[in-house]
């Protein structure tokens, strides 16, 4: 049972006394930094040297507590795995929720907690936000968006278009654990029921991951974090672009038991399951072995496989190879089979 | 949707109860496995186990292909498995 | 039991497949399964590139979505436009029925996606002033889950339309049709372990063609096949169990107990075949209560079509073509953008050769 004081109401919106308390109480003493204690209209930020990544997403994840995170984890998470696997180093967040009117005051208080451990936990500050409150039944819960900006490295990736046959395919970790995550918790299965086992979102910043690359002496061709429509998605879409067909081998794929099973009983397959904390680069032959080497030391990248190449245009933008010898196509899906996954 | 998979029951109440694959748990309803108890393999459809898995044929069939794929000229298998014959 | 390494291991599949080739009989053998989890496990570990070629396995009518007649899909719309609230299994509302239930839903019928007949009735149970309605399409596998819940009780608001399909009168359809010319079916593994084997080997004996049972792992299907070629080469019209682990000869009495109370079996439409006698699961008397188009007022359309111009997915659900064949495929039918069944539902045969392409 919640009373009127337990909730988020539209007053909170309003932007008068109500909105600055919120703000204050709950944003500022959670992300708590110099430029946002300043508390501006706009942030004032130190100077960067060197070129500027920016990146904006949207956050609308169903539902937005699950095992192993949040819709702020994911929030923060999401932003600076975008600018790492651009090749920036992430600096600065910007946030603005849009609330529903009767989102409890503790469940907010939890996503901002969570947002500002993700931040501290990825080294970067949330500078800037805002709030906003719409009428109960107007919005689910509570949506985030985000805007991130990065220095960009002098080195980052030339991109998808760099693809060329002979080039080495990486994956960070396992894939589809997010998405398996989210089905799983939809679909009245309980994904973390077994303490030994089962499966969590693997929500986590990479951008450490991509240091680990270049201080390796790796200058990957391209970056991307698999988010939605998964590996399969962020693969098919870059070999279209480059002209070119990545070839998989699925006994290098790695994937949880915990997935596999998930994925057995909702007759979803992994590739096509969003990953969080994950990422994909395509690097020089010559590099692979040292990549995975450097990614392998890295906590976080225990897991981290070459899983394929680049190889000449051939049936399909993606194409797995099975234990059997057998070879299928991959390709993207018009409609993710999952909404609401991040 | 014909999906079914073996789930472990690890939890019996009544007609109600729970089964494990892979560390991941759900609901399952034993309406139609009258006897089936905690610990069982049963196979699993649309949120009811429909049948229980007979782990002695698994664990037959599982002996039958770890000699196949050692010996290229092993028998079929034990008779009254559906081997050739 | 559910390690996946035993089923998959490439080794043993290879050496089946060896054995499968010391069977040669010396004529051409063209072999049918009836499970579209069986096409979507052959497609997905390429299983038909390592099958001989003198054998031909091609898919049958093993979707329960895909033989759901267009008028019935039809029923399922016009019950949520009429107000009701309706629950399906998640391909069924992307089928084409003239629109879809998703599109139906799009523009406003309450149209919901559940994956057990239990959270239908849960729902029900939750929204006691609206009627419930869950689109019962399904072999036997789910036709006892749905006779479980009406047998123990369904809230008073909650009823059904019944679509389910039995599969061994397809089967001998199948059989006594002249130009399909079968030597010997892949048994549905998950459909048989509630019918158990006993319910196929009348069938066997009577037509003089062997069947057998076989899982969904790398390993079972060839096991299987393997099974029934050797039955092939020798003539011997018998049902066997290669599917031990989950098949029994008397399948599971209490589930066959719970379909037969509440249903009782019909002649039935399968959508692009036709009339198949005895094949309908159909609400028995004492659950007649239970029938949503009774309840909301509504019979069948004849007007609807079961095929769009140029679609042929009554011949593939025969076996009669291969999806390749069908002009439409991978061009104007695609899973984006299906014209038929085949290729929208996750046990369509069509869906299963699409997605798992792999030759230039």
């Amino acid at each position: 049972m919640t009373g009127r004081g337990d909730v988020v109401t539209l007053a909170h919106g309003s932007g008068g006394r109500l909105t600055r308390d919120l703000v204050e109480s709950v944003f500022r003493s959670a992300f708590s930094n110099p430029a946002l204690d300043a508390m501006g209209d706009s942030a004032a930020l130190p100077r960067v040297d060197g070129r500027i990544a920016m990146t904006t997403d949207g956050f609308v994840v169903s539902p937005a507590f699950f095992p192993g995170g949040d819709i702020g984890r994911l929030a923060v998470n999401g932003t600076v795995n975008d600018l790492a696997v651009a090749g920036a180093v992430p600096l600065y967040l910007t946030a603005a929720c849009v609330l529903e009117e009767g989102l409890p005051l503790a469940d907010l208080r939890r996503v901002a907690a969570s947002m500002a451990d993700a931040a501290r936990a990825a080294g970067v500050a949330i500078v800037t936000g805002d709030t906003k409150v719409v009428e109960h039944g107007h919005g689910d819960g509570i949506f985030i968006v985000t805007a991130g900006l990065g220095r960009l490295r002098e080195d980052a990736p030339p991109g998808e278009r760099a693809l060329r046959p002979g080039h080495a395919v990486l994956v960070s970790g396992p894939v589809g654990d997010h998405g398996a995550v989210i089905a799983a918790t939809r679909s009245g299965l309980d994904p973390a029921g077994d303490p030994d086992g089962g499966v969590r979102s693997d929500c986590a910043p990479v951008h450490h991951l991509v240091d680990a690359l270049y201080a390796a002496g790796v200058r990957p061709v391209f970056m991307r974090d698999p988010t939605r429509g998964g590996l399969a998605t962020v693969l098919a879409e870059s070999a279209r672009a480059a002209g070119v067909t990545i070839e998989v081998r699925e006994d290098d794929l790695p994937i949880r038991d915990g997935v596999r099973g998930v994925c057995d009983v909702l007759g979803l397959d992994p590739l096509y399951l969003a990953c969080e904390g994950r990422f994909v680069a395509v690097v020089e032959a010559a590099d692979a072995a040292r990549a995975v080497l450097a990614l392998r030391a890295v906590p976080g990248g225990s897991l981290a496989a070459s899983i394929g190449s680049v190889i000449p245009k051939g049936p399909g933008p993606v194409l797995l190879r099975t234990g059997f010898g057998g070879r299928r196509v991959y390709d993207t899906l018009a409609s993710d089979p999952l909404p609401r996954i991040c | 949707m014909c999906l079914a998979v073996p789930m472990k029951l690890v939890e019996v109440t009544g007609a109600a109860g729970r089964a494990d694959l892979g560390g991941v748990r759900r609901a399952v309803a034993l309406d139609l496995v009258p006897g089936a108890s905690v610990g069982d393999y049963v196979l699993v459809h649309a949120g009811f186990a429909i049948q229980v898995m007979d782990e002695a044929a698994a664990a037959e069939t599982i002996a039958m292909l770890r000699e196949v794929a050692q010996d290229p000229d092993a028998p079929p298998g034990p008779p009254g498995d559906g081997g050739p014959g | 039991m559910t390690g996946h390494a035993e089923w998959r291991d490439p080794v043993a599949v290879r050496r089946l497949a060896g054995e499968i080739a010391r069977l040669d009989p010396g004529r051409p053998v063209k072999l049918m399964h009836v499970c579209g989890t069986h096409e979507n496990a052959i497609c997905r570990h390429g299983l038909r590139d390592l099958l001989p070629p003198w054998v031909r396995l091609v898919a049958g009518p093993g979707c329960p979505v895909c033989v759901c007649p267009a008028a019935e899909i039809d029923l399922a719309i016009r019950a949520a436009k009429a107000g009701a609230i309706v629950t399906t299994f998640g391909d069924v509302a992307r089928v084409p029925a003239r629109t879809t239930l998703m599109e139906a839903r799009a523009a406003g019928a309450d149209a919901r996606v559940v994956y057990s007949v239990a959270d239908a009735a849960l729902f029900a149970a939750a929204n006691p002033g609206r009627e419930v309605v869950f689109f019962a399409v399904g072999f036997e596998t789910t036709a006892c889950t749905t006779a479980a819940v009406l047998r123990s009780g369904a809230p008073r608001n909650f009823s059904i339309i019944a679509s389910h399909r039995y599969v061994p009168p397809a089967l001998d359809a199948l059989l006594a049709t002249p130009d399909i010319g079968l030597d010997g079916f892949l048994l549905p593994g998950h459909a048989t372990s509630v019918t158990g084997l006993h319910a196929y080997a009348p069938l066997a004996a009577r037509h003089g063609v062997p069947m057998v049972v076989g899982g969904f792992e790398p390993v079972d299907v060839m096991v299987a096949l393997r099974d029934l070629l050797a039955r092939v080469g020798d003539g011997r019209g018998e049902a066997a169990n290669a599917y031990r682990r989950a098949v029994r000869d008397d399948g599971n009495p209490a589930a066959m107990s719970a379909i037969f109370d509440v249903f009782e079996l019909r002649d039935a439409a399968w959508r692009g075949i036709g009339t198949i006698p005895g094949s309908g699961l159909g609400l028995a008397p004492a659950h007649a209560s239970r029938d949503a188009t009774a309840r909301l007022g509504l019979a069948p359309d004849p007007a609807i079509p079961d095929a769009e111009p140029g679609c042929r997915c009554g011949d593939v659900l025969l076996g009669r073509v291969e999806p390749e064949d069908c002009p439409l495929f991978g061009s104007a039918c695609e899973p984006d953008n299906p014209v038929g069944p085949c290729m929208v539902a996750i046990e369509g045969t069509c869906q299963a050769r699409y997605r798992h392409r792999g030759h230039a």
